[in-house]
Formats: structure tokens, sequence, C-alpha cells
């Protein structure tokens, strides 16, 4: 693989990858209804006493 | 039997480094593996001792099994022993560097002189108490928010005892001179191999412990500290790639060379900030600071933001570390650009553990453990402000290759690591000891303020130097000459080295403090003591 195959792929297909996965985690972070199952997450260390 | 086949094992294994220094290429391969075989060697005889037989005849209800129902606390209990021993011995020997650097007769040849006691000292606080600390916390931590026992059985002791060697070998290893020369990547092959080894274990162990939990939700901070895991492993060995000289040798050659070497080097030493200094603590972070102020963390959401962004922006930034050199242009303006787009994350996270406090801010005034870590969160804050303005090209012209760096590591690593940890060790030991409470906490409130005053002159009197010598180093005389030798603005900057020893000793008695008050605190002792945050004593007329 050339130098330049591999910097091509990097600053086209791979960048627009990785970009459309960063936000689509931002997205699917605030879909609606994540609100309530967030709060419930947030509660997981607190459940129990030891 | 139990115990049979570990003493049998590292029996072998110490018969093995008696055939490595038997046969070694050279002399300090032979040397090194001489230790390796007394250290095997003593460990099986331990291991021999215990070794447990089964009773004569006995049928299967007669062995007891041991109870495998709870959660598997022991080699916590160990780690947290471990970890404040290596913090110890990490920030005492940071106090003679920084003492051989002020005073020079300090230097003992060859084995205490700095060249070979400075790579111990960043090892040993970073891997050997830092990594000491993760692989514990992260073992007490998955196994809460999962509801399940540590996954492999005994596998999380070859985890710690495998990691101690790894520990050991690299700190040998560089007071006898062996170093493969990459900075917080020192030791040789042979060491990171094994070191490989442990490392996916500890990851079999981790991921196996997610896999049979409980809790339909795996909380934050096992993302974080998964992250932190799995990169670790990506970046040892990617970086680590090399072509030993001989099989029983130290001397290996890097599969990469010239400025690829460097910028592989970079990305393994800067996502070693990112995601063992950094990701793995906020795993700490994330679950300790709402357990000590007992409410839920500040934003869920803002804590997966925080995530994803750090993950995805951190990996980027290595090329800070390389301008003004070899490297292309483009890939040093590409360094610059995510190392200050990483401010954003860090702050996010900063923000969301600070917040977590909302509503209980008074416990600042009466409970010493948060304090302290929130003056962690503060210099997490505060270093990763201070790294994006020092990855602008312009102003890394003048703080780069200079003691401002020093300074910023330091702010990062005794305020933001060495505190968060402090803090989860004050918060672990009464729980991990089954003690109701810590034997002081006007002790750990000296930690505090001792610390974070250690830290305070550390960083303040880097600045100062720093900054003088990045002046000093760039002054033209009107016929284009340099103004000052080197030797000029080593002299100018020797009150800083001296108070910076100063400030390391402050630090280093804080955890004597934590020491003392840890080893009381699993005797089972309770200090009398006036509580926190008490109104004072009024004070009756005619006193």
């Amino acid at each position: 693989m050339e130098y330049e195959t591999v910097r091509d792929f990097s600053d086209s297909w791979g960048l627009i990858y990785l970009v459309v996965v960063f936000v689509g985690v931002i997205l699917f972070t605030f879909r609606p209804g994540s609100r309530k199952q967030a709060d419930k997450n947030a509660h997981i260390p607190l459940k129990e006493d030891d | 039997m139990k115990n049979g086949i570990e003493a049998a094992l590292v029996g072998l294994a110490a018969f093995g480094a008696l055939m490595g220094a038997a046969f070694a290429r050279d002399s300090l391969f032979q040397a090194h593996a001489w230790i390796l075989f007394f250290i095997l060697a003593g460990s099986t005889i331990i291991l021999l001792r215990r070794v447990k037989f089964a009773p004569a005849g006995g049928l299967q209800q007669d062995t007891k099994a041991e109870d495998t129902s709870g959660y598997m606390d022991d080699v916590i209990r160990y780690g947290i022993i471990a970890t404040i021993f290596w913090g110890v011995t990490g920030f005492l020997v940071g106090v003679v560097i920084a003492a051989q650097l002020a005073w020079p007769v300090f230097n003992i040849e060859p084995w205490l002189n700095f060249g070979r006691l400075r790579p111990l000292h960043t090892s040993a606080v970073i891997f050997a108490f830092g990594g000491n600390a993760l692989i514990a916390t992260s073992f007490y931590v998955v196994q809460r928010t999962s509801r399940a026992r540590l996954f492999g059985g005994n596998l999380a002791w070859f985890v710690f005892w495998g990691y101690q060697l790894f520990i050991v070998m690299a700190a040998t290893g560089y007071l006898l001179g062996i170093t493969q020369s990459k900075e917080y990547a020192e030791p040789e092959w042979y060491v990171d191999i094994w070191l490989t080894i442990v490392w996916v274990a500890y990851l079999v162990v981790f991921a196996g412990t997610l896999v049979r939990r409980k809790e339909p939700h795996i909380y934050v901070a096992n993302w974080f500290y998964l992250a932190f895991i799995i990169t670790v492993a990506m970046l040892h060995i990617v970086n680590n790639a090399a072509v030993p000289v001989s099989f029983l040798g130290v001397k290996s050659y890097s599969l990469f060379a010239g400025v690829q070497d460097a910028l592989t080097q970079w990305w393994y030493g800067h996502n070693a900030v990112g995601f063992f200094l950094t990701a793995g603590f906020l795993g700490m972070m994330y679950y300790f600071v709402p357990k000590q102020v007992n409410r839920p963390v500040y934003s869920y959401r803002l804590s997966i933001i925080h995530f994803w962004a750090l993950i995805f922006l951190y990996i980027w930034a290595g090329p800070h570390h390389l301008y003004y050199t070899a490297l292309p242009e483009w890939t040093q303006t590409l360094g610059m650009v995510f190392s200050i787009m990483l401010w954003m994350p860090s702050w996010g996270g900063m923000i969301n553990g600070l917040m977590t406090l909302s509503g209980a801010w008074d416990k600042l005034r009466t409970d010493p453990i948060v304090r302290m870590m929130v003056i962690a969160i503060a210099f997490y804050g505060m270093s990763t402000f201070e790294g994006p303005v020092m990855s602008i090209k312009s102003v890394n012209a003048l703080s780069h290759y200079t003691d401002w760096t020093i300074g910023h590591v330091h702010s990062g690593a005794l305020g933001w690591n060495g505190m968060i940890t402090f803090g989860a060790i004050y918060f672990l030991v009464p729980r991990l000891w089954g003690r109701t409470q810590l034997y002081s906490l006007r002790l750990v409130n000296w930690h505090v303020w001792l610390a974070t005053l250690g830290i305070v002159v550390y960083a303040s009197t880097m600045w100062v130097a720093g900054i003088t010598q990045g002046l000093m180093w760039r002054e033209y005389d009107d016929q284009g000459f340099l103004v000052n030798s080197f030797v000029e603005t080593v002299s100018a900057i020797h009150p800083q080295y001296v108070m910076r020893t100063i400030g390391g000793l402050l630090y280093l008695s804080g955890a004597f403090l934590m020491v003392y008050n840890v080893y009381k605190t699993i005797k089972g002792d309770i200090r009398k003591e006036a509580p926190m945050g008490a109104p004072a004593a009024a004070i009756s007329p005619g006193e």
C-alpha cells in the first residue's frame, strides 16, 4: 500500500466515517426519552450499600 | 491440591530465568536474568509453603471449596497496599532527582544518577502507583456496578502479581542501564512482552466480569476503564514493535525509523497521558465522587458525551510533542487543532464532576475526602486548560523543552491523578477492611493541604523556571548571536530547582501521613478528635 493511497483514504472515507459515527453518538445520546433512562443509569453506583 | 500447579509453573519459570542467566549474550541481560531468577525462586518457595492438600481419603464434600459467592476483594486489598507502597517510593525518588538537579553532588554513579533514576521515578508514579490504583479500583468498581464477582477466578491474582513483576523488572532494568530510550516506554523487548501477557489477562478479567453482569446497563465508569485497558494495549504493542538482536540479549531495534518512529512514540506517549492518566482516572471520578457525596453524577448524558468526545479527540493530539521537527507541517497543525479541541470534553467532564456536588457543597466543610476529590477535579480542569494553551505552536515555541512542561505534567499528575487516587484510597480502606471509619479525618485534611501546597509550590516555580529558560534560550543580540550560554540558563534557575524540591517534600510528607492513617485504620484504631467542620466552641466570659 502506497503512502498516498492511505493518505487519500484517511482524509476522505476515514474522515467521513469518524465524523458520522461521532455525530451519530451525540444524536443518539440526546434522543427523545433518553433522559429518563440516563437518570436511572446514573443511580447504579448508589443502589447498593456495602 | 491448591497452589500446586502455580508453584510448579513459577518454579519452571525460575529455572528458565536461571538458563537465561547461564546463556546470556550480554552482561546486562545476565544481571537482569539473575534478578528474575531470585524473584521467581523466592516466589516458588512461598507458593510451596502454601500448598494445601486434600485430607487423605477425603471425599469431595470434605474438601471445603473456597467461598466464591460474594465479591472478590482480597486482590483489591493487595492492590491498595501496592498502590500506597509504590506511590511513596515514586514520590521519594522524585524528591531525590529534584535534589539531584539542584545539587549535582547527589548523583551517585553509575546506578543512582539522574539519567537512570528519572525513568524510575516516572514509571514508578505512572505505572506502579497509577497502574496499581487503576487495576485495584477497576476491579472494585466493575464488581459493584455490575453486581457480579470478578471473572476468571485466580486470573485476577495473576494480573496483580504479574504486574508487580513487570514493575520490578522495569525498575531494576533502568538502574542497570537497560533502556530502549522511548519516554514512558523504556523497558526492553522481553519486559514489554511480559506486560502484554499480563495486560491481556487484565482485559479478560475486566471484560469477562462485564459479560456476566447482573445490571442491564454498563455504568459509565466502566466505559472509561475499558477504553483505558484496550487503548493502552494497542499503544503498548504498536510502539514497542521491535526486533531483538538476540534471543538472550537486551538490545532491540524499533520497527520504525526516523520521523515515523518519533511520531509513533508520541502517539503512544500522549495517549498514555490521555488513556492511562485521563480516561482511567475519570473512571475513578465517575464512581468515587458520586459515592462519597452520595449523589448521582450531575448529568449522565454529559458523561457519555464526555466519553466519546475524549476518545475521538485524544488519539490525534500526539504530534504536539514534535513541533518544529522533521514531522510534516500538516501533521503538526492537525495535532494542534485536536489538542485545542480537547479543551471542550475536558471541561465538560470537569463541570460534570464538580456539579455532582451541587446541593451538597456543605460537605466540602465537613468531609476532607470530598475536599480532596474536588481539588483533584479542579487540577484536572486547570491542567487540561494549560495543555491546549501550551499546544498552540507559538506558545510551544517558548515552552517546549523547558521546565514549564515539567510543571504542567506535575499539576496534572500530582493534582489530578494523585489526589483522586488518595480520595479513592480513603474511601476504600475502611470498606475493604470492614472498619466503620477512617482512623482520622483530620489527618486526611492535613494530607489535603500539604499536598495542595506542594503542588502549588511545584507548579508555580516551574512556570518561572520554564519561562526564564525559554526566554534566555531564544535571546539574540543585534549581531544575531545567542546571548546566553546553556550553563547560564541552568544557573539562572537554581533557586527554582531548590523550591521545587521543597514542593516535592511537602507532597511526600502528605503521603507519609496517608501511610500512617491507613495503617491505623487497618489496625482498627480510631483517633479521638473534634469532628471536622464543627462550630468553634463558644468562649465563655472570664476565659
